[in-house]
């Protein structure tokens, strides 16, 4: 089978600083899987090279066996990947129900028509609609997004995400600054919404890494030092070395 | 003062789907206002104005597309006008000889389509980005077509201009256009077309995305659009619309120099539209015919009306930053509390200290305008309903007095209007 996303030998360096320094990485389709890593390991970048955001200094990314070096953004995302940002991205002054639709545009074909009626497309609509159920926003509509609270900000960034159905999923510590039972509530979207597809969250909630995650992807100073399912990766030694024990410590 | 978040926070259209009657009823009214209103308003100098202000206002809506809608701010959106205009006065000479079948009702299309060309051109390389290189290159595009139009005079016609006669054209079922009063009816009906195709535009895919670009260019290069493609769309839309605007004039004043495409036209339609109001569909319109009320009036009156323009534009970016239209919206929240009566005496009473206020502005702007500029030997000076001479102090004092006296009142009443605005915006469950 195509792996979802494929990583060889990629490099990146900013200046003289390599950040990343030679990731080779293949994700199997769906499946979810979490990259973790200490504080600067170069995860962010490494969901920026992916994304298009930075070009590559070398090496190859495949999206679902397609060459995507050297495309935008808009580009790698028309093909199938979408992802949220580690703080939070939205369109501040448009509504709840406008942000979403904006993620749902493209990919049901309305592109930079000037001939439609946003309002009269229908499928538009009840997709929005039904990602704001999803999100659990409905009755925050109309609310401009920039004066949600904290946590509904989050998950609207999560729907705007998948508002395009994309089924390359990548989310940028998607719980990052929740209380405990925000936190559960949006593992239960993930869950929901990654439901066949492929997932890479940046995750420092060591619960809900092992919850969520079929594989576990550790990166350390630019390399991936281990990936596999989560068991095999709680008993890895080098990982326990380099990183769970110091996280375990500290969130204990 | 209150806060103006709220009233930029009103989107141009939401999901929500409104009977037929609150669809359509501001375009009906709008409709029948304007076939009324040279009937109503019997002034001679009344339909030379309103054209003037139809001309405005599709020019303003079409450079609110760039601000209020794409957040692009040009200095040089005069530009399209003028191209449409002169590209439109060429079409209706060419008619005139024959040339070319094109009446006169339709000579706004060859404007809009020059516009429309100009802009492709320069948007492909101008709408790379947004922010401060948008505008560094429709100012040098500005300067450009200044020094272009004396260079090029086959088709810009040098410091005379373009003149044309809208008599000569072909005439379309029988209708001529020889009175003020016959182009008053042509333009009306293109201020319509116009504000409800820039409208519709609002609403479509493209219109919507420039609303997300504007709020955050780098999110919606995530979920599939290219930003600068967004931009491109509605900066060619813009130009097609100013270019339209540039046709009416051509058929109105029959004349296009320069000037028209100038930086002080492209000063002007940025004036107009914040004073009108960016956030909000109808503050360009609003804005576009205040502006040019207080231009036709105030040069009458004074011919130092340039610096009240100024000023009026001044206090609209200081204290008023929505502009007329959000200070207008941020009142519906009050007018369905059924509270306004209770606005009023706060109000009225705002309205007096600034009006004090300004007639001393005013007063001493005028004297020491007379003073520096008068005549030798001229002393006295005619100011609102007196006769005073600026050489003698009480004149000064007075004016003076009525700054300070105004200043205090307002500190005075302005809270209070602020609070009265407060509670009444309050809905009643929260009292």
């Amino acid at each position: 089978m195509t792996p979802a996303i494929e990583l060889l030998d990629v490099h990146k360096s900013f200046g003289g600083t390599s950040i990343i320094r030679g990731v080779s990485l293949t994700l199997e389709p769906g499946q979810r899987h979490a990259l973790i890593g200490p504080n600067g390991a170069g995860k962010s970048t490494l969901f920026n090279l992916i994304t298009g955001k930075y070009p590559l200094t070398s090496g190859l990314i495949r999206l679902k066996g397609e060459d995507v070096n050297g495309l935008r953004p808009y580009e790698i995302n028309r093909r199938g990947l979408s992802r949220s940002f580690q703080v939070t991205n939205i369109f501040p002054r448009l509504s709840v129900f406008e942000n979403v639709r904006c993620a749902v545009l493209w990919s049901l074909g309305y592109r930079y028509s000037f001939w439609h009626l946003v309002n009269a497309a229908r499928e538009v609509r009840e997709r929005t609609e039904m990602v704001l159920e999803q999100l659990n926003l409905t009755a925050r509509r109309h609310m401009p997004a920039g004066m949600l609270a904290y946590a509904e900000q989050r998950a609207l960034e999560i729907g705007i995400t998948i508002g395009g159905g994309a089924d390359v999923i990548l989310l940028d510590e998607p719980t990052a600054g929740m209380s405990r039972s925000e936190t559960e509530h949006v593992v239960q979207l993930i869950r929901q919404v990654s439901a066949g597809k492929t997932l890479l969250m940046v995750e420092h909630d060591m619960s809900v890494v092992f919850d969520l995650a079929d594989k576990i992807a550790v990166l350390v100073y630019g390399q991936v030092i281990a990936h596999d399912a989560p068991e095999r990766i709680r008993a890895n030694p080098a990982v326990q070395e380099a990183y769970l024990g110091v996280a375990q410590t500290a969130t204990a | 003062m209150p806060t103006p978040t709220a009233a930029r926070m009103i989107s141009v259209a939401d999901a929500a789907r409104p009977s037929p009657l609150r669809r359509y009823g501001a375009w009906a009214a709008a409709a029948v206002a304007l076939a009324l209103l040279p009937h109503v308003l019997r002034a001679p100098a009344a339909v030379p104005v309103m054209n003037q202000m139809g001309i405005a206002v599709v020019f303003a809506l079409s450079y609110n597309m760039l601000l209020g809608q794409g957040g692009m701010l040009s200095f040089g959106h005069a530009v399209y006008f003028g191209v449409g205009g002169f590209l439109a006065a060429h079409a209706l000479n060419l008619a005139a000889q024959q040339g070319l079948w094109l009446p006169v009702p339709l000579v706004p299309i060859a404007g809009g389509l020059g516009g429309l060309l100009f802009a492709a051109i320069v948007g492909s390389f101008s709408t790379n980005r947004a922010g401060t290189v948008f505008a560094m290159i429709s100012l040098g595009i500005a300067e450009m077509m200044a020094a272009s139009a004396l260079i090029f005079d086959r088709f810009f016609g040098g410091e005379e201009g373009i003149t044309t006669n809208r008599a000569k054209a072909a005439s379309l079922g029988g209708l001529h256009f020889t009175t003020d009063r016959d182009v008053y009816y042509l333009i009306a009906v293109w201020v319509l077309i116009s504000a409800a195709a820039m409208y519709v535009f609002s609403l479509t895919p493209a219109g919507r995305m420039a609303n997300a670009v504007r709020d955050n260019p780098e999110r919606t290069e995530f979920v599939g659009y290219s930003q600068r493609w967004v931009r491109y769309v509605s900066f060619c839309a813009s130009g097609l619309f100013a270019g339209v605007a540039g046709g009416l004039f051509a058929v109105n004043y029959e004349i296009l120099t320069a000037e028209n495409m100038g930086l002080n036209a492209s000063g002007s339609v940025l004036l107009m539209t914040y004073i009108g109001g960016i956030g909000t569909f109808a503050g360009p319109i609003l804005g576009a015919i205040v502006f040019t009320f207080l231009q036709s009036m105030l040069s009458d009156y004074t011919s130092v009306w340039l610096l009240y323009l100024g000023l009026v534009f001044l206090a609209a970016v200081l204290f008023v930053p929505v502009g007329l239209a959000g200070v207008l919206a941020m009142h519906g929240p009050a007018w369905r509390n059924q509270r306004f009566g209770r606005l009023a005496g706060p109000y009225l009473a705002a309205a007096v200290v600034t009006l004090v206020t300004l007639v001393g502005v005013i007063g001493c702007l005028e004297m020491v305008y007379f003073f520096v500029s008068a005549p030798a030997g001229q002393v006295t000076k005619q100011l609102f309903w007196l006769t005073v001479n600026v050489y003698t102090a009480t004149p000064w004092a007075a004016f003076l007095a009525l700054i300070v006296l105004g200043g205090l009142g307002m500190r005075w009443a302005g809270p209070r209007a602020a609070a009265a605005f407060a509670d009444a915006s309050l809905p009643r469950a929260a009292r």
